[in-house]
């Protein structure tokens, strides 16, 4: 029976109401409690900010494609002068690289960070024995991921034909059979084209062979969920990403939303998730007018209350873009000719992994940087406006503290803004410099914990400080009455003073101090359906004649997440 | 030039890496300072003064520092003068992998033998070795697509495979023989080789010059002799055969413009 009483920090937590009020934050037993006996261990935040652990919405931290970066972009572990692989805290493993770390790197990082809980956020259902061994070996964060539904044969044809009692029913097996979250869309009809060396670049496209198009492809996969009470909304990575003027099939994408109400009863308000919306939003007909649209993106979000969104800010770092988007990948390579990888996942989806240089002097990158930091900065809702870079598709997430200070210091943003090679050019193509706003650590904590926590379904254990919740804990050394700037903020915030997960101290002065005591969780969601011998049927009849395993050899065993928590709906 | 004498107290179990070796982080440093830089074997971390005898004085700057290495055991020490930018590293031995990898400027000088991925993506400055190399000298990281792009190497004795792959600038001076894969996808820069090479020569290079003064086993298919020359090499005159070939306008990054790689070999 451990308690332990975080005494007299600034509380910022939206679950509970505080606004950086002086006040203490009881903890036993892995829960938070209101009060605790008076044996408790004290820990002393006078001066020092308190939120809850934060949690990441979007990242992909595990499985094929991740390990494909690993495996062709060995140089990844050597960086700016420096060597990346180190033994850097004396109780934890050695860490290795930096677009695509190890999974010891990525768990330690994260703690540092003050984050409790990430969602991987593309699982090809094929491979996801290989995600739960990686999700397995992350230490301390919980995990959870998301099956890719978007370009999958059995849904194409439910949905192609209005049957969404099936669709419900093969996407309630799938998420038992991969122990998965949540239904995630990457360029939905896109990728399957892709394998006919096609693509979907409007909502209106065919996919080849089908009779759908990706507009189909949505609207049937939020009646889907809806229709199975899933706590995650649909997670969408729309057409057309990463070209010039596709803010308009952004539009498109996100007004189909409109028609539809949440069905959950864990806390969602929302049916539709947009996922790093940074690439989205570019005007211009090509890379030399290029643009940003972020502001007739975001005023359509901020009066839609079905959407919420993240940002996918780019950091200006050298890294390695990953995506089940082939062709986008394809297209990508094409253009700054370093490597090339492209994977075929049957049935199911494609992918591809390209390594890519944001340079701080490339106009087009310092465009897509504002752009990021724009989308956070027009939000008028933070509670569905969360901060991520797509990691490591705009950046590594241990990039995030930085975003934090850009977004928090206007100072800071504009040195950079103004520093640019071609800064009048980027200026003129960009709201950034017009924005004054600067994010408050209350607004912070909703972008990174509440919002999160609600949007994922997980607002009754996660985001918030509120008794009978998980005692993922994060202390800062930002004192609000006494802001630090710029670099200060963002070291403050890359290494929280103390990280407790499920009420044990982990992280003491940006160090992991002991990982081994804490159990990191697989959370999945387990849906209820009548049973469905159609869908059976069609199952064991495509095992049998497309795919390349056995459907026994598909299932993710176990053995593979030896610590789940299922959420049954 | 102030002079800081280090000496290894015993021979590493495993491999030592000691990238703060260099001037960079010596200059302007008391000793005691120097003996808390850090070093890891294996897993393990250490401080310098933990490994080695540190005498000497290090001097203001990076340019002003000189650091002698003395063994037992530099054979089993990385990255020596790894990443430096100025100053002098004399290694009175053979050292290991990653020596005078992504150096930027100043001097490296090894007595003994040098293991593989030494220079490594080299910038600029000089490095001789009195010994032979090992694999990928001058060459780019696995994976990476950016080689040596300036500085000098030059080794007394043979060098092994897969020499300056991704090559851009600079130059690598062989007196002896080297083994297969000279210059594979060479973008620019000299290599010259003073004995033979084995086999696949400047495969898939785009640009830049290999001098292989005793030929090689096989010459790639891609290649056709055009001309004989008299040429200025390291110093010497002599006639060589000029052949040029390879990925040239193939190159995506050609846009259209006719380049060749070259390989000369002696006119005997």
């Amino acid at each position: 029976m451990t308690e332990i009483i975080i005494k007299n920090g600034h509380v910022f937590d939206a679950v509970t109401g505080q606004k950086g009020d002086v006040a203490d934050v009881c903890m036993k037993d892995g829960k938070f409690v209101d009060k605790v006996s008076s044996s408790a261990t004290v820990i002393d935040a006078t001066g020092k900010t308190v939120m809850a652990g934060a949690l990441d919405v979007h990242t992909h931290v595990a499985g094929p494609k991740v390990n494909l970066g690993r495996w062709f972009r060995p140089e990844d572990k050597f960086r700016l002068g420096e060597r990346c692989s180190a033994k850097i805290d004396p109780k934890t493993k050695i860490e290795g690289g930096f677009s695509i770390p190890t999974v010891y790197k990525t768990g330690y990082e994260y703690a540092r960070m003050g984050f409790g809980f990430l969602m991987e956020a593309a699982m090809p259902p094929l491979y996801s024995r290989h995600v739960h061994e990686e999700i397995r070996d992350t230490p301390i964060v919980d995990e959870a991921a998301m099956p890719v539904f978007g370009n999958n044969w059995f849904m194409f044809e439910y949905l192609k034909n209005g049957e969404i009692d099936n669709a419900a029913a093969y996407v309630a097996w799938m998420l038992r059979q991969t122990k998965g979250y949540g239904i995630k869309c990457v360029n939905p009809g896109g990728s399957e084209a892709w394998a006919w060396g096609l693509n979907c670049m409007t909502i209106n496209d065919q996919v080849p062979y089908f009779d759908i198009t990706p507009k189909e492809i949505i609207a049937g996969l939020i009646t889907t969920n809806e229709e199975l009470h899933l706590p995650h909304s649909v997670h969408l990575h729309s057409n057309n990403l990463g070209n010039p003027g596709n803010y308009t099939t952004t539009l498109d994408s996100l007004k189909i939303a409109e028609d539809f109400k949440p069905n959950t009863n864990l806390g969602r308000k929302t049916v539709l998730h947009h996922t790093h919306l940074q690439f989205h939003s570019y005007g211009g007909t090509g890379w030399g007018d290029f643009e940003s649209k972020s502001k007739e993106v975001m005023d359509y979000v901020n009066k839609t209350e079905q959407i919420s969104i993240d940002t996918g800010c780019v950091t200006l770092d050298e890294t390695t873009t990953m995506t089940a988007d082939g062709p986008f990948e394809y297209h990508l390579g094409a253009l700054n000719h370093l490597k090339w990888g492209n994977v075929d996942v049957e049935l199911e989806t494609s992918s591809g992994v390209v390594p890519y240089i944001y340079g701080k002097n490339v106009k087009v990158c310092d465009i897509q940087w504002a752009i990021g930091l724009e989308i956070a900065l027009f939000s008028k809702d933070p509670m569905r406006t969360m901060i991520t870079t797509d990691h490591p598709n705009a950046g590594p997430f241990t990039r995030y503290p930085r975003i934090y200070a850009w977004l928090m210091d206007k100072q800071y943003r504009d040195d950079l803004l103004n520093s640019f090679k071609y800064a009048t050019k980027v200026i003129d193509a960009t709201y950034l410099a017009e924005i004054d706003r600067e994010i408050s650590l209350y607004e912070l904590s909703q972008m990174t914990r509440a919002g999160p926590a609600q949007v994922l379904g997980l607002s009754g254990s996660m985001g918030g400080l509120a008794s009978g919740m998980k005692a993922n804990l994060a202390v800062y050394n930002i004192n609000p009455d006494n802001m630090p700037k710029g670099l200060d903020l963002e070291n403050a915030f890359a290494k929280s003073a103390y990280f407790f997960k499920d009420g044990v101290k982990v992280v003491e002065n940006g160090v992991v101090v002991d990982a081994d005591p804490v159990v990191k969780k697989t959370y999945w969601v387990d849906a209820k359906v009548p049973e469905n011998k159609q869908v059976l049927h069609d199952i064991n009849e495509k095992f049998l004649k497309y795919y390349s395993v056995n459907l026994g050899n598909y299932e993710v065993i176990d053995h593979y997440a030896p610590h789940q928590e299922i959420i049954e709906v | 030039m102030n002079t800081v004498t280090i000496k290894l107290k015993a021979v590493p179990n495993l491999y030592l890496e000691c990238e703060s070796v260099t001037p960079d982080k010596f200059a302007g440093k008391s000793l005691e300072e120097i003996a808390a830089l850090p070093c890891s074997e294996g897993k393990r971390n250490y401080t310098l003064g933990e490994w080695f005898e540190i005498s000497g004085v290090p001097g203001a700057t990076a340019a002003e520092t000189k650091i002698d290495v003395y063994g037992p055991g530099t054979s089993k020490c990385k990255y020596f003068g790894a990443w430096m930018t100025a100053g002098e590293v004399v290694v009175n031995g053979t050292a290991d992998m990653f020596t005078g990898a992504w150096m930027e400027g100043g001097k490296l000088h090894i007595k003994g033998d040098v293991r593989s991925f030494s220079g490594l993506q080299m910038k600029g400055g000089e490095m001789l070795v009195e010994g032979r190399a090992w694999n990928y000298l001058g060459a780019a990281y696995r994976g990476d697509w950016r080689g040596m792009q300036g500085g000098l190497i030059r080794i007394k004795g043979d060098a092994g495979s897969d020499v300056a792959t991704f090559m851009n600038g600079g130059t690598i001076i062989i007196e002896g023989n080297a083994d297969i894969h000279i210059g594979t996808h060479a973008e620019g820069g000299t290599i010259i080789i003073k004995g033979k090479a084995h086999r696949r020569v400047g495969g898939q290079m785009v640009k830049g010059e290999i001098y292989v003064f005793h030929g090689c086993d096989v010459m790639m298919p891609g290649y056709k002799k055009i001309e004989e020359r008299e040429i200025e090499v390291d110093g010497e005159k002599h006639m060589f055969n000029v052949f040029i070939g390879d990925l040239g306008e193939r190159h995506p990054k050609s846009k259209g413009e006719v380049v060749y790689g070259h390989i000369y070999t002696l006119k005997e």
